[in-house]
């Protein structure tokens, strides 16, 4: 059990997301923090085309540098969190979301987890019913007296 | 009976899974061997789109250019995307240098150093009529780019036709090619 408790704890551990930031230098934060959140938030949205699963605030690539310096004069030029990702998606399709928007392509995508376990469900109600048709039979008074008998060996 | 054909289901329902993903992950493969798949191809939404506003300067041994130049063309453009310090970029050269023959190039240099330019077309030919240079990158983000070298095809008016994420091989070019006729 407390080995059980530790590997426990230690999945947790493991599903913590983990910071990493991609920023090479302060320069390229923003003198306001709160406009640098917001461009750290949008950052964290925004794949990174050279590397593809990481996002830009992690990425140390060339390009991604260059998108973190877009997000934030943006961010300074007064556009909308939703502005600056529509400009993203403009230039660059919805490939560079992270979190792919539901259209009528990405469906299935966003109703799999659902899908999944209707079809769990279904299995499951199927067996289960199935089992109900077995019959069970009570032990007789010997049996049981057999069974008891047997125990105690 | 029925219990039978119902457990044989069962049963191959997890062989039927592994066998459609077999399947899947064989097509996609064979895709990648045969070229018509990539997985890191990018495809951005700029087909049938104009082109930015955008002026680059000028790169020696040629004259930079703008929007309003490439809109006032007659015949189709290719914008080409390149830096010497990109080895795909040497290795597209030839290809370039064959394309031009048949429809003019335009190279924009992205963040490279105008001497270095020049050197790397000395050594290398130059299928370039136009030359411009982006040492900061800015205007290729706004052409959507994601590496180099990237193809653009701008027809007059200054609408894109196409465009290619990779270095142009024999291929791909005449899938260009195909388009302008």
């Amino acid at each position: 059990m407390r080995y059980l408790t530790i590997l426990f704890l230690f999945c947790i551990g493991l599903s913590t997301p983990h910071l990493s930031f991609g920023i090479d230098s302060p320069d390229e934060m923003l003198k306001n923090t709160q406009q640098e959140q917001r461009a750290q938030h949008l950052g964290s949205q925004l794949r990174c085309l050279v590397c593809q699963n990481e996002s830009i605030e992690d990425s140390s690539a060339d390009l991604a540098k260059d998108l973190r310096k877009v997000v934030r004069q943006r961010i300074v030029a007064g556009d909308t969190d939703s502005q600056v990702m529509q400009w993203m998606v403009d230039h660059y399709g919805n490939f560079i979301r992270l979190k792919p928007p539901f259209t009528f392509t990405t469906a299935l995508l966003w109703f799999m987890p659902i899908l999944a376990l209707g079809i769990g469900c279904m299995i499951a109600f199927v067996t289960l019913r199935k089992n109900k048709n077995t019959v069970t039979t009570e032990l007789s008074k010997e049996e049981r007296q057999r069974l008891a008998k047997l125990m105690k060996e | 009976m029925k219990q039978i054909t119902r457990r044989r289901l069962l049963w191959s329902l997890p062989f039927a899974t592994a066998a459609v993903a077999g399947g899947g992950f064989f097509s996609m493969l064979s895709g990648l061997r045969k070229g018509n798949f990539d997985p890191r191809e990018i495809n951005i939404p700029v087909i049938n789109k104009p082109i930015p506003s955008f002026s680059v300067a000028s790169q020696p041994p040629s004259t930079g250019f703008n929007q309003q130049e490439l809109q006032q063309q007659t015949k189709p453009i290719l914008i080409n995307f390149f830096a010497s310090w990109c080895i795909p970029c040497l290795r597209e050269m030839g290809v370039l240098q064959q394309l031009s023959s048949h429809i003019g190039i335009w190279g924009i240099a992205y963040k490279d150093k105008p001497d270095a330019v020049s050197g790397f077309l000395q050594r290398n030919g130059n299928p370039y009529q136009r030359i411009g240079q982006d040492p900061e990158g800015n205007i290729s983000i706004d052409w959507g780019l994601s590496g180099v070298p990237e193809s653009f095809l701008v027809m007059p008016g200054g609408i894109i036709k196409w465009h290619y994420p990779k270095p142009l091989t024999v291929t791909s070019t005449q899938t260009l090619l195909s388009l302008l006729q």
